[in-house]
């Protein structure tokens, strides 16, 4: 595999998702929200919650990236793939001197690198900002820590890789970006059950949870790249996708 | 696909006519690599076509036009054909140099910075062609390539074809265009499903029937049709107020026709040598396979 090829075809499709005015609200809005939206809401709520709540709360919080990672990547990948069906363009590039892996890899790139760009930014905007709203609580900086840093390090590509790879096969049989979407987003809901599940206190997002979490999803990851590349065929592309 | 034996020589321009259905894309997409055959053995430049090792050897020699042209449309017409240059390795300098010889001699050079979106179905054919050609490719797939165009552009397309042609590029063209394969293509194939016939437009024409004789007479009646058939041996079909006369050698036939036609008590009218055409050829071809 020529990584060379996969990047030529990453960089045309970030190019072309700059041009696209709903991926650059996608990639800016969510990761604006979280970063600035949660520490208002810490702002709010911090004052009525005890030092001891304050960071089972903030680490919900940092969950919050998870779920951008699941999802961000699914607005990228699905519009790459689908769009790709749409502008009937599949031929001619499939035509080209190019592998079936390294047009797969180049599609994940571009799927990839900006969301989780746009994430890590975000995440630095937000460690800040809750770190100014809880510091006269708290007495200390709370970010960076063990857990905000496996969310950011190990879950959010792994989520990301997971996401792209679930916008493989689910782009596969969709004619629409958008249908392709609503279906790619199915697989933030257990992230979101997580979510929920560590608010009402059930389950605690601490070390030892996020690393379970961690390897439930590389398995997941795993499956799906079989899965994913499978359907990733050349022939399997031009006369079932088309 | 069955029956499909052919081969084309360096430099010639093979055309594929076909009705819809008859298989020529699905033959273009086979050599081009795109999907896989069942049975059989092709190869392209000492390439074997099925063999994983030759199949991205194929796809650097070619450059195709396929039906559905299919554009980035938010890219630029440039950034289309850098995009397709840089996947086929072509150096930058070279790259540039091609996009800018071929958007000219293409007419649509202006246009290098319009997103590809915005480009007229003309444009967007034209552009394809300069794309299939951006890494100057020895062997060139088309299909279909003036299909759905107004009458200007199809005639720029078709010169570029035949530019191309005295470049010594092998060009393989798939079209329902009988004109368009009579005026560029050096051989032609009929098919349907499996190769009914190949041949230059010449020698498909000869193989359907011979040269016919219409003969317009002031008045046709049953009886001057009997006569003539007592007195010439050839097949003899009636039109209107013409004679149809089937004839092998007409500078030798046509003079004993008319002075039987004379002494026959015909009055002639006017006297045509009918040859038939390609699309006489291609209908007959393709019905008698119905």
């Amino acid at each position: 595999m020529r990584i060379s090829k996969a990047w030529i075809v990453a960089a045309k499709d970030m190019r072309v998702f700059l041009r696209k005015r709903y991926a650059i609200y996608s990639l800016v809005l969510f990761p604006l929200i979280v970063s600035i939206g949660l520490p208002l809401v810490l702002r709010l709520v911090g004052a009525r919650l005890s030092s001891t709540q304050l960071p089972i709360r903030m680490n919900a919080f940092s969950f919050f990236y998870l779920i951008g990672a699941a999802t961000l990547p699914i607005l990228l990948a699905s519009y790459s793939l689908v769009g790709e069906k749409i502008e009937k363009s599949l031929e001619p590039l499939l035509a080209t001197p190019i592998t079936d892996s390294e047009l797969l890899l180049g599609k994940s790139i571009a799927a990839f690198i900006p969301p989780v760009a746009a994430l890590y930014i975000s995440s630095i905007v937000f460690m800040v900002l809750a770190n100014l709203v809880t510091h006269n609580t708290l007495g200390y900086l709370y970010f960076p820590n063990w857990t905000i840093g496996l969310i950011l390090l190990l879950l959010t590509p792994l989520c990301a890789i997971l996401s792209i790879e679930w916008s493989v096969i689910v782009s596969s049989r969709a004619s629409d970006p958008r249908a392709a979407q609503m279906q790619g987003l199915f697989i933030a809901l257990p992230l979101l059950a997580i979510y929920v599940t560590s608010e009402v206190g059930a389950i605690s997002l601490d070390t030892k949870t996020l690393l379970i979490i961690s390897a439930i999803i590389l398995a997941a990851d795993i499956i799906l790249f079989f899965l994913s590349t499978k359907i990733f065929q050349r022939e399997e592309i031009l006369t079932k996708w088309t | 696909m069955e029956g499909l034996t052919f081969q084309v020589e360096d430099g010639e321009v093979f055309g594929f006519l076909g009705p819809n259905g008859a298989g020529k894309t699905t033959t273009i997409r086979m050599l081009c690599c795109l999907i896989s055959k069942t049975s059989g053995e092709a190869k392209i430049a000492d390439y074997q076509i099925g063999k994983a090792a030759d199949s991205l050897q194929i796809r650097k020699i070619i450059g195709l036009v396929p039906d559905n042209v299919g554009f980035y449309e938010d890219l630029s017409a440039f950034e289309n054909l850098d995009f397709y240059g840089k996947l086929y390795e072509c150096p930058e300098g070279r790259r540039r140099e091609n996009i800018e010889r071929f958007l000219k001699m293409l007419g649509i050079w202006e246009k290098k910075d319009a997103r590809a979106g915005s480009l007229s179905k003309g444009m967007k054919q034209k552009l394809a062609l300069a794309r299939a050609l951006v890494h100057e490719p020895k062997i060139l797939f088309m299909d279909e390539p003036t299909a759905n165009l107004d009458p200007e552009s199809a005639k720029t397309v078709r010169d570029f074809i035949l530019e191309l042609k005295k470049q010594g590029r092998t060009i393989f063209l798939n079209t329902h265009n009988l004109d368009e394969a009579q005026r560029v293509c050096d051989r032609i194939g009929i098919l349907k499903t499996k190769l009914l016939s190949i041949g230059n437009p010449e020698q498909l024409r000869e193989s359907l029937t011979g040269p016919k004789t219409e003969i317009r007479l002031a008045q046709i009646n049953e009886a001057l049709v009997s006569e003539l058939r007592k007195r010439i041996p050839n097949k003899i079909e009636v039109a209107d107020n013409k004679l149809i006369i089937d004839v092998a050698d007409p500078d030798k036939e046509n003079p004993t026709i008319i002075a039987a036609i004379g002494s026959a008590g015909g009055l002639i009218q006017e006297v045509t040598q009918i040859v038939p055409t390609l699309e006489d050829v291609y209908l007959q071809i393709v019905k008698e396979t119905k």
